[in-house]
């Protein structure tokens, strides 16, 4: 299937290496902090005053409640430029509510969450979208009555023929036409990437649970976000496609993409993030290198000394 | 019209075969064999009756069906396309159509409801745009509300709509505040039909125009025989199928289009929308606004030329309905379906009963029994006939649910069966230059 004949683990390993090439000083900067940190907030709060324009996510004290239940209490962590990093926690950790708030689905009770500079608390999911932040869903959410390449037109920015006016107005119309001819390339494009061009007429409501995953993942990069938030992305792939997928996630993260991967497999965060956060009880329990959250005994207390 | 899609054609056995294949494979062709069907039954129908009758009844239908395409298309977009469930189609109609009145007529209160005495033109952008101010206010829920009770508002604002056009006291209260009336429930007379002003001087029977005189001489009494009114029918429904092919290009044009894209993708899942940065709200604004003075266009152009509008019952969520069952007959999301569910509506359940009905107790020769137990006593199947003719009308709602059950059920896309409509200003069927992957 695939031309590459690298398996995972390989791929995961050599792009590793080319990411810590890529930003070196990125790496260097956190990682020599939290390599000495005990507590996760100091170290956090540092980097977050020493490299600033590396660290295109930022969420403060985050607090979110619903009712009397407290989801998120106070989690603070933040996602470097160019990196894999994953989201863990055991259920009820806060993970989705935390994803949820920074993508403007839900509006924080406190707290603060920033993108590339820029306060983005409480926007729109709209609004945040736009400024470069785009997820998947979970359970991918396929507009199923629209084709494969209507699905990934759909996604791009800054298309004029959004405007009702330009898309009936026969002087405009042809802005809005050559706009498309060239967004039906970019389609076409990233179908290739993503090895799934035989199903670009095919309605997405007839995809299989993996390529709806596929799909899912190709419409959010044709946004051209600065970073994606994955929702547990392998969550009902076959391992074959599940293979495809990450190798995919690596292609774009050598490409200077940012992922933020929220899963509650062990195994594929420890394989693939080089950089974990875990959460536990809506706070923020450890956050560094697979090898430090593996021997973290906070980590391993929290996992009911699951076999990490 | 544009050809619908690029479906590979099976090889034509005949002429005949050729001519039926492009018919189905382009919108107009459709639409036109649909009208043929149509006027071929009608002439049946009445072909014993003389010309006078046939002529009449094709100018009824034609009439029926070209509103009710029109009320259809405009519905098509905020309920086919972007899944938005309006069911005040009949409320928007009514302030289309009485907004122009109001514009319109002569500020003399002699002549009933006074209104501000301005040109037809003025009166109608008028109609229009309040249907589409109207529209914005009810699209303002529409941001919170599901379909459901999108639904229930929508229908409560058209029959507040209605039951205020109704008021006397709203009648009186404008006249005191503004000068124009609305005739409450008596309703009010519409201004005078330019149509009709084409082909009689002042709109006076007997002092026809040069250009009436010219037609009448061929159709009418110089020539065919057919009567003035329906002559000047027909040319109402020239402007109304110049109104429609506007509409349909229009919309068409919506729909292909990014702007299209995204009121689909509203439709399937606004959740995704939202997060791949579409504004949705706004865009929801925009449909209700669009498909509201569509709406209300509809609504001068059908009521506009009826001589008397009044709120009840012209104006009740019936017409709504109807417009529904236009609109799922088509399938919903298809311009041409709705096109041509409109015509099929208007000729087959609407006028097209009544008429058969008529005809059938004609020829048949039996005492039509007092209710219906006593027909079925009689276990006479002609006597169950003449009483189902009789009643023809009560008997079609029947009639016209089970059309809605067997449709909804069995071509849940409508008559015309799944059809792609792209949402794009190009061709999406194939990958253009070949492209180099392909396998």
């Amino acid at each position: 299937m695939s031309s590459d004949s690298n398996g995972p683990s390989d791929v995961a390993d050599a792009d590793v290496a080319e990411v810590a090439d890529a930003s070196e000083i990125a790496d260097a900067a956190s990682g020599g902090e939290t390599a000495d940190a005990e507590t996760q907030d100091s170290p956090v709060e540092e980097a977050a005053k020493h490299t600033p324009t590396d660290v295109p996510l930022r969420v403060e004290g985050l607090v979110k409640q619903f009712g009397g239940v407290t989801a998120v209490d106070g989690a603070t962590f933040e996602v470097e430029r160019g990196s894999l990093t994953g989201l863990i926690g055991p259920n009820g950790a806060g993970k989705s509510t935390t994803f949820n708030c920074i993508t403007g689905v839900h509006e924080p009770t406190a707290g603060t969450i920033h993108f590339e500079g820029e306060e983005i608390t409480g926007l729109e999911p709209y609004q945040i979208a736009r400024k470069g932040l785009v997820r998947t869903f979970q359970i991918a959410r396929e507009l199923e009555e629209m084709t494969v390449l209507e699905n990934l037109m759909l996604a791009p920015k800054g298309q004029v023929g959004e405007s009702a006016i330009r898309a009936v107005t026969p002087g405009l119309r042809g802005e809005v036409v050559e706009q498309e001819e060239a967004l039906r390339e970019r389609a076409w494009e990233t179908l290739d990437f993503f090895e799934i061009d035989h199903l670009a007429t095919e309605h997405a409501g007839n995809l299989s649970g993996g390529q709806r995953k596929l799909l899912e993942m190709a419409r959010a990069l044709m946004t051209d976000p600065e970073m994606v938030l994955l929702d547990e992305p392998l969550a009902g792939v076959n391992p074959t496609l599940e293979e495809k997928l990450l190798d995919r996630i690596h292609d774009l993260r050598a490409d200077g993409y940012t992922f933020l991967l929220v899963e509650h497999d062990m195994d594929v965060i420890m394989e693939n993030c080089e950089r974990v956060i875990v959460m536990h009880q809506g706070s923020v329990l450890a956050e560094g290198t697979g090898d430090e959250i593996r021997n973290d005994e906070r980590v391993i207390e929290a996992y009911l000394g699951e076999d990490i | 019209m544009s050809d619908s899609d690029s479906r590979p054609a099976a090889a034509p056995d005949s002429a005949l075969g050729a001519l039926t294949d492009a018919a189905r494979r382009s919108d107009l062709g459709l639409v036109l064999g649909t009208l043929a069907v149509i006027y071929a039954a009608a002439t049946l129908l009445t072909a014993t009756s003389g010309l006078n009758s046939v002529v009449g009844l094709l100018e009824t239908l034609t009439f029926l069906g070209l509103v009710y395409a029109l009320s259809a298309l405009a519905l098509n977009l905020q309920w086919g396309y972007t899944g938005l469930f309006n069911i005040g189609v009949a409320g928007f109609m009514a302030v289309g159509v009485y907004t122009m009145g109001m514009v319109v007529r002569s500020p003399d209160p002699a002549f009933g409801p006074p209104g501000l005495g301005l040109p037809l033109p003025v009166g109608i952008l008028a109609g229009t745009g309040m249907a589409a101010l109207i529209g914005a206010v009810a699209a303002l829920p529409a941001l919170r509300l599901k379909a459901d009770y999108l639904a229930i508002v929508t229908l409560g604002l058209s029959e507040i709509i209605r039951l205020t056009l109704q008021s006397s006291a709203f009648d009186t209260f404008l006249r005191e505040t503004i000068g124009v009336g609305t005739g409450g429930g008596r309703g009010m007379g519409m201004p005078d039909n330019p149509v009709r002003e084409l082909f009689l001087v002042d709109g006076q029977a007997g002092t026809p125009t040069p250009f009436g005189d010219l037609v009448f001489g061929i159709f009418g009494d110089g020539g065919l025989g057919i009567a003035h009114p329906i002559l000047i029918g027909w040319g109402y429904i020239g402007v109304l199928a110049v109104v429609l092919v506007g509409y349909y290009l229009l919309l068409e044009r919506l729909g292909r289009s990014p702007f299209g894209r995204v009121l689909k993708a509203i439709r399937e899942d606004e959740v995704v929308a939202d997060s791949l940065g579409k504004n949705v709200n706004l865009v929801k604004i925009k449909v209700f606004v669009i498909g509201c003075a569509l709406m209300g266009l509809a609504g001068i152009l059908w009521f506009g030329s009826q001589g008397n509008v009044s709120p009840t019952p012209q104006f009740m969520p019936l017409l709504t309905f109807y417009v529904f069952i236009a609109v799922i007959i088509g399938g919903s999301g298809s311009n041409a379906g709705s096109v041509i569910g409109g015509l099929v509506f208007a000729a087959a359940l609407f006028e097209g009963p009544r008429r058969v009905g008529g005809t059938v107790r004609g020829l048949i020769d039996a005492q039509t029994p007092p209710s219906f137990a006593d027909a079925l006593v009689s276990l006479d199947p002609v006597t169950l006939l003449a009483y189902a003719t009789e009643n023809i009308a009560p008997l079609q709602f029947v009639f016209l649910g089970l059309v809605l059950v067997f449709i909804i059920h069995r071509r849940p896309d409508g008559v015309l069966g799944d059809r792609i409509e792209t949402a794009a200003a190009v061709d999406l069927s194939e990958r253009p230059n070949g492209g180099e992957a392909d396998e």
